[in-house]
């Protein structure tokens, strides 16, 4: 079991508790439901701060909110309940039970200070159902503008880290290679990609693979330096160990110093990844019409402020998606070395 | 029991090879400088000898064992393996270095079986790799990744890591220095049975004078830096050898002696 959490420890304080009374009684007595209980009554405020006072404006989903905030009150505190029976998932439930405290409360705070009172200024600070209003009936096109960043994303990310991996090994193992590329390398890298924006949409045939080349270009350069520096770093020990052994170069170069710079690698992967988000973003806001970024700059235009917030909520869903996903995999390809940088 | 399943495993029969040092020496440059480390160092080592390198602290041991293995080449002089010009590493001198070096990324199985992959030859040897493994006491390990072994249990897989090549030449770099004193003399006891059991060569380097009596045909001590041969002393004795042979003891003293220690122990 997890051994991270206070609420855990509570936890576990009250199943030892457990065997001489019914455990739950035992758990509402020492305070272990204390989270859970929270969590329920945080979010039936929620709820009730949406019927209770009129709207301000004129908002449809107002109801449809409260009732999800009653749903998820309810279903915190039987889970909270039946925590005991839920296994793992009922575990999950109990470490991200404050968090789930103050996400209720903040909700109905933004609640009362916009759609209620108004205290936020406010076509700036949408309530909470505004913004639900917005994945309930704009759906369609906030879709197609996720796919749309997602592919591009995706594309100019393969690309740009294929190629700065290889570039990186290679100027890392040739001295001859590394003779030429670094010098471009120093001259290009710390070049900010977007100042390529305006080079890059008159030169490529299309926004889009202007764009491809925009964030293939951010994402190469921290990889193809950080594989570099993680190849040059390997210790001429483990080259000896494996020309001893019989190893040809290529054996050096795929079972030696690849593996040996991985860590690196990861690393250089992650910070392409923060730079490559932000090109994307610049890219799809002034080049092309779809994606994340266009429908930011939409919302904008038009003064929509709720699509604005719920376009911000899936972008950061989807970036921080997009780096756990690259830290998994990099957990299970380093299992003989976790946490070179935490996430 | 462990020595023998590793006899029917390996079935090559290796025959040790004959090494001609001759006249090698070798210098560093630090900072400009050039800093000599090995002076005209001679030695012809038969095939099968056991041959231990005695001599003080940064004097040059390693550095002639990686002119030997063929990972370095001397400033002058010429090393031969069979009669053959050491140009280059070779499997068949196989060095098990002063640090274990394993790959953290590899188990203890993948450790122990680099030599045969990097050969080409593991799918159909497999069973040689488990072999080496048991022979160093570490089969509960094998799916082990080197931060999760102690100093010595990695010094282990070091030392299966060279002897499932099945080597001509075993090349070893103070292997022992790291182990308890029990896993040690269980160790050099190993390498003893499988010295005579596969008759490979052996160059062993240690600061142990007691180590290199119990082990070696042969104790060649070196001088101070640059290392010159100052003694080739014969161990004229039959395995296996008894710790407290007087004879044994009789010659510790004479190579303590030369290694500048007072002949007080
Ligand atoms: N790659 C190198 N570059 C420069 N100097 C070196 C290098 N390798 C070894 N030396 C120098 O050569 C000398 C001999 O080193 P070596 O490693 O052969 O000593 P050693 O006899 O094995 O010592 P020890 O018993 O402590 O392991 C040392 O003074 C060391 O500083
Ligand atoms: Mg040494």
């Amino acid at each position: 079991m997890s051994t991270y959490s206070v609420s855990d420890a509570s936890a576990a304080a009250g199943q030892a508790a457990a065997g001489v009374s019914p455990g739950w009684l035992e758990k509402l007595r020492s305070g272990g439901y204390g989270a859970g209980l929270a969590t329920g009554a945080a979010w039936l405020a929620f709820g009730a701060s949406c019927l209770y006072w009129e709207d301000l404006g004129d908002w449809s989903r107002t109801n449809g909110v409260a009732i999800g905030a009653f749903l998820i009150a309810a279903l915190a505190l039987l889970g909270t309940l039946g925590a005991d029976f839920l296994g793992g998932a009922g575990v999950a439930l109990r470490r991200r039970a404050p968090w789930l405290v103050a996400l209720g409360s903040f909700l109905t705070l933004w609640e009362i200070a916009t759609a209620k009172f108004g205290w936020l200024p406010l076509p700036f600070f949408p309530p909470p159902q505004a913004i639900v209003e917005v994945y309930t009936d704009d759906l369609p096109k906030l879709f197609n503008s996720v796919i749309a960043s997602v592919k591009l994303q995706l594309g100019g990310y393969i690309i740009g880290a294929a190629i700065g991996f290889l570039t990186g090994v290679s100027i890392g193992w040739s001295q001859k290679v590394g003779y030429w590329v670094h010098p471009v390398l120093r001259f290009i890298g710390p070049l900010p990609a977007t100042a390529w924006l305006p080079f890059a949409f008159f030169t490529f045939p299309s926004s889009w693979s202007a764009s491809t080349f925009l964030i293939a270009l951010a994402t190469g350069f921290p990889v193809t330096v950080l594989t570099w520096s993680g190849v040059a770093s390997v210790p001429n020990a483990y080259y000896d160990v494996a020309r001893t052994l019989g190893a040809k170069p290529s054996f050096l170069v795929l079972k030696v110093a690849i593996p040996a710079a991985l860590p690196h690698v990861f690393v250089g992967l992650f910070m392409g990844l923060g730079s490559s988000f932000a090109v994307l973003v610049v890219a799809e806001m002034i080049g092309v019409k779809a994606g994340l970024g266009w429908y930011l700059q939409w919302a904008q235009g038009w003064a929509a402020y709720a699509n604005m917030y719920a376009a911000l909520i899936v972008m950061s869903l989807l970036c921080s998606g997009a780096i756990t996903v690259l830290f998994k995999t990099r957990d299970r390809l380093l299992v003989w070395q976790k946490g070179v940088v935490k996430w | 029991m462990v020595a023998a399943a590793l006899a029917e495993a390996i079935t090559y029969p290796a025959v040790g090879a004959e090494l001609d040092i001759e006249h090698v020496s070798h210098a560093f440059d630090i900072d400009g400088a050039v800093l000599p480390v090995l002076e005209d160092v001679s030695l012809a080592i038969k095939p099968g000898e056991f041959v231990a390198l005695l001599g003080p602290s940064g004097c040059g041991k390693s550095t002639l064992l990686r002119l030997v293995a063929g990972l370095e080449k001397p400033r002058s002089g010429v090393l031969r393996e069979d009669d053959i010009r050491i140009n280059g590493p070779h499997p068949s001198r196989v060095v098990v270095f002063q640090d274990p070096t394993l790959f953290p990324w590899r188990s203890v199985w993948d450790n122990v079986a680099l030599g045969l992959e990097a050969q080409g030859i593991l799918k159909s040897q497999r069973q040689r790799v488990d072999t080496a493994i048991d022979l160093v006491g570490l089969s509960a390990f094998r799916k082990a990744y080197p931060h999760q072994l102690s100093g010595g249990m990695a010094q282990r897989v070091a030392l299966a890591r060279a002897l499932v090549n099945d080597p001509k030449v075993l090349i070893l770099d103070e292997p022992l220095g790291k182990l308890d004193s029990l896993t040690r003399i269980t160790m050099q006891a190993e390498i003893v049975s499988l010295w005579q059991r596969k008759g490979f060569t052996t160059l062993l380097v240690t600061h142990d004078a007691e180590e290199a009596l119990f082990l070696a045909n042969r104790v060649i001590v070196l001088s101070d830096r640059p290392a010159r041969v100052k003694a080739d002393v014969k161990v004229d004795r039959p395995y296996p050898r008894h710790r407290g042979d007087p004879y044994l003891a009789d010659l510790r003293r004479q190579i303590l002696g030369l290694l500048g220690l007072d002949a007080t122990w």
